[in-house]
């Protein structure tokens, strides 16, 4: 390329900067009469509002009491929001006191369904250790019934120790004679007792008043450290529907025994 | 989807208060087996995502059940509770050696069953 050329193309490229240089300058000045323009309008109305002090002092006065006005709403939304939280945690608490309650009836419910739904002693008895085992957690006890001839309490199943193992009591004497004589739970706030004459809870078992046995217990398993409501609630429950489970298991297998007897008396009349 | 839940325990107190816990959870479909073989019979022909199962069970109990199923290549990855009866016996410790993932101790309580299920059936 010759000297020329170099000369010509530099040239060119100045004039192109040039241009873009007064391009540059044009949109400033546009720019600053815009600006300019909208500065005089916001003097003109600043003019217009200080020609009449009243317009300020009605303009301020408007702030000021919308100020007051969203510094109340603000109050009062903060005292519904502290009543709202309150609520909240109300709410929460209830929330797990119904849960509880929900679980304590589904335990009661599923007991007393379980207690009547067989009309077979052994099997009663069965649902009776289930319910102290699993429900109350107990690791030792034992049920009694009252031999109706001796008025004398008699274990008839037991868990954790042998059943020979488990003293007799007469009604009226000794901490599960005079439970089940008083018709009283009894409860002692303690995990063991290796005395089998002084068990931990005394439930007696009754009928329309009468003792018809009780629910011995001796022991609880290791992870249980007391007594919660619901096992107060539970052991009222057996008192009255193990007894009335007991009860029915006895008549009916009593009145099976009868129909047997007469049915064989009438098969040998008829025969 | 749904998950399907197997109780396996001898007790049917037991079973209804477990079922009463569980109802409480959607979209849940629960099967109860009565002892270890019918709990081993019926994981073994149908899909559960996962099982409470009872340490003491007669025919055949907790312990032999959760060897049998971590054993079979089909069933080892179903999640396992463990119902016992005492805190922190054998039983217990020998059931999650075996591969049992958590435990319940009796007496058990609504919330516990239902906070251990829930953990487990996330983390499936």
């Amino acid at each position: 390329m010759s000297e020329q050329d170099r000369l010509s193309t530099r040239a060119e490229d100045f004039l192109a900067l040039f241009n873009k240089g007064a391009e540059f300058t044009r949109e400033l000045l546009k720019e600053n009469e815009r600006l300019r323009g909208r500065l005089a309008a916001v003097t003109d109305r600043q003019e217009s509002a200080a020609r009449n002090p009243g317009d300020w002092d009605k303009l301020r006065h408007e702030l000021m009491t919308r100020i007051a006005t969203l510094e109340e709403e603000c109050t009062t939304v903060r005292e519904r929001l502290d009543q709202v939280e309150l609520e909240n945690s109300q709410f929460a608490q209830r929330y797990v006191e119904v849960e509880e309650e929900n679980n304590n009836l589904a335990n009661l419910y599923v007991s007393s369904y379980q207690l009547h739904s067989t009309l077979d002693m052994t099997e009663v008895l069965r649902i009776i250790t289930e319910i102290v085992i699993n429900l109350i957690g107990a690791e030792v006890f034992a049920v009694y019934l009252i031999d109706g001839e001796k008025s004398e309490l008699q274990p008839v199943i037991s868990e954790g120790m042998e059943l020979s193992a488990f003293p007799k009591a007469n009604l009226g004497a000794g901490v599960l004679g005079k439970a089940v004589a008083s018709n009283e739970t009894t409860c002692w706030d303690t995990q063991r007792s290796d005395d089998l004459s002084q068990p931990i809870v005394c439930v007696p078992l009754v009928v329309q008043n009468r003792p018809i046995g009780a629910i011995a217990v001796y022991g609880l398993l290791a992870q249980k450290d007391g007594f919660t409501a619901l096992d107060h609630e539970l052991f009222n429950m057996l008192g009255g529907h193990a007894a009335t489970a007991i009860f029915a298991a006895r008549l009916y297998s009593q009145s099976e025994r009868k129909l047997n007897t007469i049915q064989g008396f009438i098969d040998l009349l008829t025969k | 989807m749904g998950h399907r839940i197997l109780i396996v325990e001898d007790s049917p107190t037991m079973r209804q208060l477990l079922v009463f816990a569980l109802r409480r959870l959607k979209e849940i479909e629960i099967v109860e087996a009565q002892d270890g073989m019918d709990g081993l019979r019926k994981v073994s022909s149908d899909h559960f995502d996962l099982a409470l199962i009872d340490i003491n069970m007669p025919v055949m109990d907790g312990l032999k059940l959760i060897s049998l199923i971590r054993g079979d290549e089909s069933l080892k990855e179903i999640p396992i509770v463990v119902i016992t009866t005492e805190g922190a016996n054998e039983d217990r410790r020998r059931a999650l050696e075996l591969g049992a993932n958590e435990y319940l101790c009796k007496p058990i309580q609504a919330n516990q069953v239902l906070t251990v299920v829930k953990g487990l059936l996330k983390a499936e």
